[in-house]
This record gives C-alpha cells, structure tokens and sequence, in this order.
C-alpha cells in the first residue's frame, strides 16, 4: 500500500510560519540485511522527498538506508498565498507517491 | 524458647507473603503509556504522527472492499464500523460458541472472512489483518477494557491466569515475576511495564511496523528462553483473556506506540 498521513493547517495568516508534518508509509528496507538463507534483501528505500507551494520548491529531503521505517517528516514554511502544497516521494523500484493538500491565506 | 518460635513463624510468613505478592491493586495499575518517553507519547497522541493510523487508514479501505467468494465487505453487514465496531477490541478475547472457547479479535476477524466472506484465511500478523485489527480497535479508543466474564470464560480465564504465574523457559520465569512484582524498575534499557494489553494491535519502534498482543507475547517468552506458543495457540488466547481481565476498567489507547 501506498498510504500518506499529511498535516497542513486548513487556514494561515499572510506571513505566519507553517508547521506541516507528513508520514508515509514505506519500509524503508536498508540493503544490508540478510534473509534466513543468507541471502542479501534488496535495498528499497524512500530516497527523495520534494514539497512543492503553488509549483515553487519550499523543501526538499534525500533519504538514506539508516532511515527507519515509515519516514515522518516535519517542516515548516510560509504561507505566503492561498494554494496548494503538494507532496512526492520517490525512491527505490519505481516507488512514486504524490499528495497534495490545500491552504488558505487571508 | 517461646519468644524465638514467634520469630521464626513471623521470617516464615513474611517470607509467604513475598512469594504471593500477586496482582497489582486497582489504583496501582499504570498503562504502558506512562512508562513511555515523553517523545513517543507525543507521537502516540497525534494522529498524524501515530504511524500505526497507516494501517487503520488502509483497514478502513479494506473494510469496505468485497472480498472472498461471496463478494460482501465487512461493511454490508457491519454498516459504519465508528457505530458497530465500539467497544468490540474492548471486549475481546471472546466467547466464540462454534468453537467453544474464547477467540482473540485477529481470530474473530479472519473466522469472518473464511465463514461469512467466503475467502481464505488471513494469515496471523499479515499487513491486511493487522490493518482490519487496527481500524476495528481504534473504534473503541478512550472506552474501558471489559472482558465478558461468564461461566463459559471462567475456565479459560482460570488457565491464563495459571499461565501467567507458571514459571518457564531456561530462565525459570513466570510473567508475574516481571509484571506483577517488579513493575516500573529497569531490565537492561527499558522499564519494566505492568503487562496491560489496552493498546494492540500496537506500533512497535523496536518492530518498526503493526503486531498484535500475541506477537509481544511471544517476544516475552523468546525473552525468558521459553519455546513461545504458536500464533493461535489457546495458552496464547487464554494469556490474552487473563491480561484483559487484570486490565479491567482501564483506558483503550489503540492503536497505541511503544518503543
């Protein structure tokens, strides 16, 4: 499954700092690890997370194997106009999740 | 002579009432939570944090899925789970009268699925029953644990209980040992909790995933180098059952967080 918990506050003033946190579901699997025959686990992790406000870059976040499972990632940015933030994570074995989530500025 | 025979029966009792320091009083009793970091509370707390609400946001999707041969989801018969599914992680384990002893929720969940749904199976700690575990659980978050103790239960109750202050493994430990009499003191690392199963299914950090109270049990038995019970094992439902019972009264916190 490819399941996203994001928080965005619903309405902001013009110039307020916004805290958004989001947490994907992903397992996060580090490459190192060996099955029960010895054999090595692939490696299949979330390797870049870009937030975007209205098309614009506001942040971006390379993931590596040391990661736990289920990144939670918590930022903050500001809100400048009313839009839409939208979220990708992409990684390993064509992994690819998009979401978005509204804001309102007054 | 006298006076020192009373010294002697009062080591002997004193040391009786050591041995039987048994359960913990009502007003004692302390969640899993309140050993718990102030950091992992806070996730627990907000559900956009609780990464366990991944998996009651997907039980929720496969809560209204048909599946099986019949094509009905849980749903069609069920209705809206926040109305019919409250209180029922509370009550669980519970007395199933087609098989004649009591059955974990995971169990309840899957006998619906091969009775009612006409589908195979869903396999102990697969992703798709812990999901439907948790969503089912979350709809009884902030109620009181009430086991249903009747006549029916009693004996499996009775066996849990036994099993519970039953000394095994290589260790020669019983969980009372542990969780009844040394509760809030350190083993290695980590703090010792009293064993109240309020929060399963539950996230476990050290798992980095969902797992049901069975599946700490059996990390519990592995701990004291016993042969844990198989999932499903009636030793294991009937831990569960007793858990519950000792638990009585207290606050649902599922899906909960625990490090």
């Amino acid at each position: 499954m490819a399941g996203a918990l994001i928080n965005v506050p619903e309405r902001a003033r013009r110039g307020e700092i916004v805290e958004i946190k989001t947490l994907i579901s992903h397992p996060m699997e580090t490459g190192y690890r060996r099955n029960q025959s010895g054999a090595r686990v692939e490696r299949d992790i979330v390797r870049l997370f870009v937030c975007t406000y209205n098309g614009a870059e506001v942040f971006r976040a390379e993931l590596h194997p040391a990661i736990a499972a289920n990144p939670f990632i918590v930022f903050s940015t500001i809100a400048t106009e009313s839009g839409t933030l939208s979220f990708q994570w992409t990684g390993d074995n064509g992994f690819s999740v998009t979401e978005s989530a509204a804001i309102t500025v007054d | 002579m006298a006076p020192r025979w009373g010294l002697g029966a009062l080591i002997v009792l004193s040391l009786a009432a050591a041995a039987v320091a048994g359960e913990i009083p009502r007003a004692e009793r302390r969640s899993g939570y309140e050993f718990m970091s102030r950091e992992t509370r806070a996730m627990q707390d907000d559900d956009t944090a609780n990464p366990a609400m991944l998996w009651v946001l997907e039980g929720e999707a496969l809560w209204k899925a048909k599946a099986g041969s019949a094509g009905r989801a849980c749903t069609d018969c069920h209705g809206d789970a926040r109305t019919t599914m409250k209180g029922v992680a509370a009550r669980h384990p519970a007395f199933d009268p087609a098989r004649g002893r009591p059955i974990s929720l995971e169990q309840r969940i899957s006998a619906c699925r091969v009775d009612r749904q006409g589908g195979p199976p869903l396999a102990y700690e697969s992703r798709e029953l812990m999901a439907l575990t948790a969503f089912v659980a979350r709809q009884s978050r902030g109620l009181p644990v009430d086991p249903a103790m009747d006549a029916r239960t009693q004996p499996f109750l009775d066996a849990g209980r036994a099993t519970f202050h039953r000394r095994q493994g290589q260790l020669n430990l019983s969980c009372s040992q542990c969780h009844d009499d040394h509760w809030g003191r350190q083993l290695a690392g980590n703090v010792i909790p009293q064993a109240h199963p309020t929060g399963y299914p539950l996230y476990r950090l050290e798992w980095q995933g969902m797992g049901s109270l069975q599946r700490r049990l059996r990390n519990c038995l592995t701990g004291i180098r016993a042969e844990p019970y198989e999932y499903g094992a009636p030793e294991l439902v009937d831990l569960e059952l007793y858990l519950m019972s000792r638990a009585a009264g207290m606050k649902m916190d599922a899906p909960a967080v625990r490090p």
